[in-house]
C-alpha cells in the first residue's frame, strides 16, 4: 500500500458481533483520493456491515475509522452526512409522491432568506430548483425537463440518476453507492456506470459495492474483497481476471499478499 | 448552510456542463398514452380535482332540484357554519393522515379541550384567556401523547387514538359530569368562549367568526404544508418512512409534532364548538372522529398517506355540507343523505386506489 498517499476513508480493526455472529472481524478499509474503489464479497461476507458502519448506520463495537486521516465516529448516517460521506442506498430513499427537488433537498432545505424562512423555515424553492437543475446539468440528467415532477414519474435509471445526483451534490468526500445497478436493465445500467464515471472525473471517490462483476472490473481502480467479515484482498481488476476475483472471494484462491 | 451551497454553486459554474451534450439519459418517455392515462396522471398530479368536481356538480344539482332555498347567500353562509367544526377536525385529521396514520381521538380532544376551558372559566371563576390557554394546553398535550404511543410504544395509530378516545372520552364525562354548561351561565362569566359563535354582517349576510377561523385554520395549514421545510417531510414520512429517514429527516420528531399539532387544533375547534352549540355540551360532535375521516377522505386525501391537498378536506367538508343541506330543503328524508355520503367515501378511496397506480 502507498504510504505516502492519505486515505480520504479508512478502517482499522473494526470489530462487530451480533450475539455470537461476527459480522466485521478486525475489518480494515482503505478509499484512495479519487478512485472507484468496488467493494465485492459473497452473501454474508459481511460487506454491508463494514459499509454501514463506514455510513454511519451502525456504530463498531471496537476499532478506528478514519476521515481525511482524522479519527472519526459517527452515531447516525446523519453525522456521517455532515461530514462528507454521501451514501446512494439500494432503495435509493427518495420520495415517490414529492418532486426532484424537494428530494434532493430532503432533510436539507434551503430556508428563505426573509423572516418567513427564519421563523417557519419557508422554503426557497427558486434557489433549490436551481441548484438540483445545475447539478443534473452537471451529470447531463438535465433531458429530465420539469424539476417539480414527482420521482415517481421517472423510470428507474432516471430515479438513480436522481439519487446519485443528490449524493454528487452533497457529498463532498465520498460517495457510497450500494449497487447502483442491481435493479436496472443493461441500457440504464450503462448510463448508470458513465454517471459513476462523471463523478469521479469531479474528483469525488467513490465506494461501489456491486454483485455485477462485469460492472466493478469495467469502473474500478481496485478492487477490495471482502470475505468472512475481513478484507481478503485488495486487487488492481488490470492484474487479475473476475474468475480470479472470484476464486479470491469464494476461497478456492489464496489471497495476493499485496495489491 | 449556505456557505456549503455557495460552494455548491461554485463547483456548479466551474464545470462545463454544456461541452458534453446530454445523451438522452432520463430523456422523457414521450409515447402517446391514452386518455385514460392522462387523466389517471392529471389525477395524480391535482388530487383534489374530483371532489372539487363534484362539489360544483352537487351545488349545481341542489340548486336546480332543491329550489330556490337552497342557493341563497344565507344558505352558503349556514353551509360553511355547519361544516366549520367538522373542518377543523378534518384539517387535524389530514395531518395525520398525510403520515399514514390515523386519530381516532380529535373529537374526544375537542370535547375535553371545551369542557377544561368551561369548567375553568364559568365553575371555578378562572379569567376567561387562561381558562382557554389551559385547554390548548390539554389539547396539545393528548396529541403528544398519541405522537409518543405511536413513536416510542410503537402502537398501531389505530390503537394508540382507539385508546385514548375511550380513555378522554371517559374523563370528558367525568369531569362535566355529562352536564352541559348553558350559554346564560357563559355570558355571565366568559362570552369570548363563545365569541365564535358571533357573526359579522358582509353585505347583509352573516358570516360567523366560527366560519372564518375555519378559513384561516385552512390557510394556515395550506402554507405550512406547502411552503415549509416541516410540510415536505409530514409528507415524505408518509410517503415512504424508512427512505425519508434515510434522507435525514427525523421521522419521530415529525410524527410527534404532527399529533401534537392536530390536538393543538383540536383545542381550537372545542373553542369554535361552544360559540357554535352556544354551549359547552360534552356529549355533542360524538361521531366527528368519523366526520372528520370522512371529509378527509372525500377530499381526495390518500389513506395511505403522502398524497393529497389539504384543500381536499376543506372541499371534502363542504360536499358533506352540501348533500346534508340539499336534501334538507328537498324533503328527503335524513337516511339518504348517510347513503349518499356512503357511496362518496368507497368512490373517494377506489379513485385513490386507482391513481396511485400511475406509479407502477
Amino acid at each position: 500500500m502507498n504510504t505516502e498517499v492519505t486515505p480520504v476513508l479508512s478502517a482499522r480493526g473494526l470489530m462487530k458481533r451480533y450475539g455470537r455472529v461476527v459480522a466485521i472481524d478486525n475489518g480494515e478499509f482503505d478509499l484512495m483520493p479519487g478512485e472507484i474503489l468496488a467493494v465485492i464479497g459473497d452473501n454474508g461476507a459481511g460487506k454491508s456491515s463494514l459499509i454501514k458502519a463506514l455510513s454511519g448506520a451502525i456504530r463498531p463495537d471496537s476499532g478506528e475509522i478514519r476521515l481525511d486521516g482524522v479519527p472519526i465516529s459517527f452515531s447516525s448516517p446523519i453525522e456521517a452526512r455532515k461530514a462528507g460521506i454521501e451514501t446512494v442506498y439500494q432503495t435509493l430513499a427518495l420520495s415517490p409522491a414529492l418532486s426532484i427537488s424537494d428530494n434532493m433537498f430532503l432533510g436539507r432545505e434551503i430556508y428563505s432568506p426573509n423572516l418567513f424562512g427564519k421563523l417557519f423555515h419557508q422554503l426557497d424553492r427558486q434557489a433549490m430548483n436551481d441548484i438540483a437543475r445545475a447539478k443534473l446539468a452537471e451529470l447531463g440528467l438535465l433531458t429530465i425537463q420539469n424539476i417539480q415532477q414527482p420521482v415517481e414519474t421517472l423510470s428507474g435509471g432516471q430515479r438513480q440518476g436522481v439519487a446519485v445526483a443528490r449524493a454528487a451534490a452533497f457529498g463532498s468526500k465520498v460517495i457510497i453507492m450500494d449497487e447502483p445497478t442491481a435493479a436496472l436493465g443493461v441500457k440504464e445500467s450503462r448510463k448508470v456506470l458513465d454517471l459513476i464515471l462523471k463523478v469521479r472525473a469531479r474528483g469525488v471517490p467513490i465506494v461501489l459495492i456491486s454483485h455485477n462483476m462485469p460492472h466493478v472490473f469495467e469502473v474500478a481502480d481496485r478492487i477490495h474483497i471482502h470475505r468472512l467479515g475481513r478484507r481478503a484482498a485488495v486487487i488492481s481488476p488490470k492484474d487479475y481476471s473476475m474468475s480470479d476475483a472470484v476464486a479470491i472471494m469464494t476461497g478456492a484462491m489464496a489471497a495476493p499478499i499485496a495489491a | 448552510m449556505t456557505n456549503n451551497l455557495n460552494a455548491l454553486a461554485d463547483k456548479t459554474e466551474s464545470v462545463d456542463a454544456a461541452a458534453e451534450p446530454a445523451r438522452g439519459f432520463a430523456q422523457f418517455d414521450t409515447d402517446a398514452i391514452g386518455p385514460v392515462q392522462k387523466l389517471q396522471r392529471f389525477l395524480h398530479s391535482y388530487p383534489t380535482f374530483v371532489p372539487l368536481i363534484v362539489l360544483a356538480v352537487s351545488l349545481i344539482g341542489f340548486g336546480l332540484f332543491a329550489g330556490s332555498k337552497f342557493f341563497t347567500p344565507y344558505n352558503m353562509s349556514l353551509i360553511v357554519q355547519q361544516v366549520s367544526i367538522i373542518g377543523i377536525l378534518a384539517v387535524a385529521q389530514s395531518l395525520v393522515i398525510l403520515t399514514a396514520g390515523i386519530d381516532l381521538s380529535v373529537a374526544a380532544i375537542m370535547v375535553l379541550s371545551s369542557v377544561v376551558a368551561g369548567n375553568l372559566a364559568v365553575k371555578l371563576g378562572w379569567p376567561p384567556i387562561p381558562s382557554l390557554l389551559t385547554s390548548f394546553l390539554v389539547g396539545t398535550g393528548i396529541g403528544l401523547m398519541n405522537g409518543f404511543l405511536v413513536t416510542r410504544v410503537k402502537l398501531p395509530p389505530f390503537i394508540a387514538t382507539l385508546g385514548t378516545w375511550n380513555v378522554f372520552y371517559a374523563l370528558n364525562l367525568y369531569l362535566s359530569g355529562a352536564q352541559s354548561i348553558r350559554g346564560s351561565e357563559i355570558d355571565q362569566t366568559a362570552p369570548i368562549l363563545k365569541i365564535f359563535g358571533e357573526s359579522l354582517s358582509v353585505f347583509g349576510t352573516k358570516i360567523s367568526y366560527g366560519s372564518l377561523l375555519f378559513v384561516a385554520v385552512f390557510l394556515v395549514l395550506w402554507y405550512a404544508l406547502t411552503r415549509t421545510a416541516w410540510g415536505r417531510h409530514i409528507y415524505a414520512v408518509g410517503d415512504d418512512k424508512e427512505a425519508a429517514e434515510l434522507a435525514g429527516i427525523r421521522t419521530d420528531r415529525v410524527l410527534i409534532s404532527v399529533y401534537a399539532v392536530a390536538g393543538f387544533i383540536c383545542a381550537l375547534a372545542g373553542w369554535s364548538a361552544i360559540g357554535r352549540v352556544g354551549a359547552v355540551s360534552p356529549t355533542s360532535f360524538f361521531e366527528g372522529n368519523l366526520q372528520s375521516i370522512t371529509a378527509v377522505v372525500i377530499g381526495g386525501i390518500s389513506l395511505f398517506g403522502g398524497r393529497g391537498s389539504i384543500l381536499g378536506p376543506l372541499v371534502g367538508a363542504l360536499i358533506v355540507g352540501v348533500f346534508q343541506s340539499g336534501l334538507r330543503i328537498a324533503g328527503v328524508d335524513v337516511l339518504w343523505q348517510l347513503f349518499a355520503i356512503g357511496w362518496l367515501i368507497i368512490l373517494a378511496v377506489a379513485v385513490d386506489q386507482w391513481i396511485r397506480k400511475v406509479s407502477a
